[in-house]
């Protein structure tokens, strides 16, 4: 533990006000990316009220089981994610990688799912755009459901590959030694970010897959 | 460090939790409630949401200033909801003037 000058910065008058600052700075970036998530849902909202048989219909061209099955996949990557961030507190170099690789795994089987469903849509001209065809009533209100299933769970894929960068990043530094039961800042606030990215994903999925099922 | 670590033991039935509540909104959605349909799946997706922020996202343990961070972000979220909506939904309420129906 000899140096590590990356552990408390000397503006601050220790680990706690450190550790807090960070904290604080990233819940306020969450809550900029809530009103970012939270403009592309009020214009879903917007829409859905218009063309309510539109979007069920829309709905209905989704697969729920890999939809679900998606679901799960990231609840696993949430816990494996709070397992990291548990025995970062804890100090264990070893246990943090491993938990890390659980997690980027598991954000990478999300992501092979949501590239096959893409394709899928691909393969039926569902894609937006001059090539979309629907054969059935509402094609065009139906193409704007579309967009936001495309618009919506892009933005959250996107975020998705952003934190597997971030924790390829903490992977190196823990491999190095950087975080311990006194520093794992970074460890902690990567985890905020992808359970915020969860959260996304909770709301998206009955929203896009489960509506007009019955 | 005075940090307060959630016991992995908690960390494991929050994630039961998640997988039990996410069955049966997807179990929920195939029958027919009506309007309740929107209600329930909204309803279980935002007790999802505070599980994960309480205890994966250690909120429960988080300073007074988070909580306070994290409502005013909500709090906006539910003005730009409430707002827009309030507009979008009431718009057929208001006759258009005849001298401007005709200019249509």
């Amino acid at each position: 533990m000899a140096s590590q000058p990356h552990t408390l910065q000397h503006h601050f008058e220790d680990l706690e006000q450190q550790f807090e600052s960070s904290s604080l700075g990233m819940w306020t970036f969450l809550v900029t990316e809530i009103l970012f998530f939270g403009g592309l849902f009020t214009g879903y909202l917007v829409y859905r009220t218009r063309f309510p048989e539109a979007f069920h219909l829309g709905s209905s061209l989704l697969d729920v089981q890999l939809g679900a099955v998606n679901t799960a996949v990231l609840i696993c990557s949430s816990l494996t994610m709070a397992l990291a961030v548990y025995w970062a507190q804890k100090g264990d170099k070893n246990k943090i990688v491993l938990f890390l690789s659980l997690t980027i795994a598991l954000g990478a089987v999300f992501l092979g799912i949501k590239a096959v469903e893409y394709s899928h849509k691909f393969h039926h001209h569902l894609l937006p755009g001059n090539g979309f065809t629907f054969e059935g009533p509402f094609s065009d209100q139906v193409r704007i459901f579309i967009s936001f299933y495309f618009t919506m769970t892009g933005m959250h894929a996107f975020h998705m590959i952003i934190g597997i960068g971030l924790m390829i990043y903490l992977i190196v530094r823990a491999r190095q030694g950087w975080y311990s039961s006194e520093y794992n800042t970074p460890v902690e606030m990567v985890g905020l970010y992808w359970h915020f990215v969860d959260i996304v994903w909770i709301y998206l999925f009955p929203l896009l897959y489960l509506i007009g099922r019955h | 460090m005075s940090r307060h670590i959630v016991p992995a033991r908690v960390y494991f039935l929050i994630f039961l939790a998640l997988l039990v509540l996410t069955g049966t909104t997807v179990w929920v959605a195939f029958l027919d409630l009506g309007v309740m349909n929107n209600v329930v799946a909204l309803g279980i997706a935002t007790l999802k949401a505070m599980l994960v922020v309480l205890y994966f996202m250690h909120m429960r343990y988080s300073s007074k200033l988070n909580w306070i961070y994290l409502a005013a972000g909500f709090l906006f979220l539910v003005i730009l909801l409430s707002f827009t909506m309030s507009d979008m939904l009431t718009r057929n309420l208001i006759s258009v003037p005849q001298a401007w129906s005709s200019l249509q």
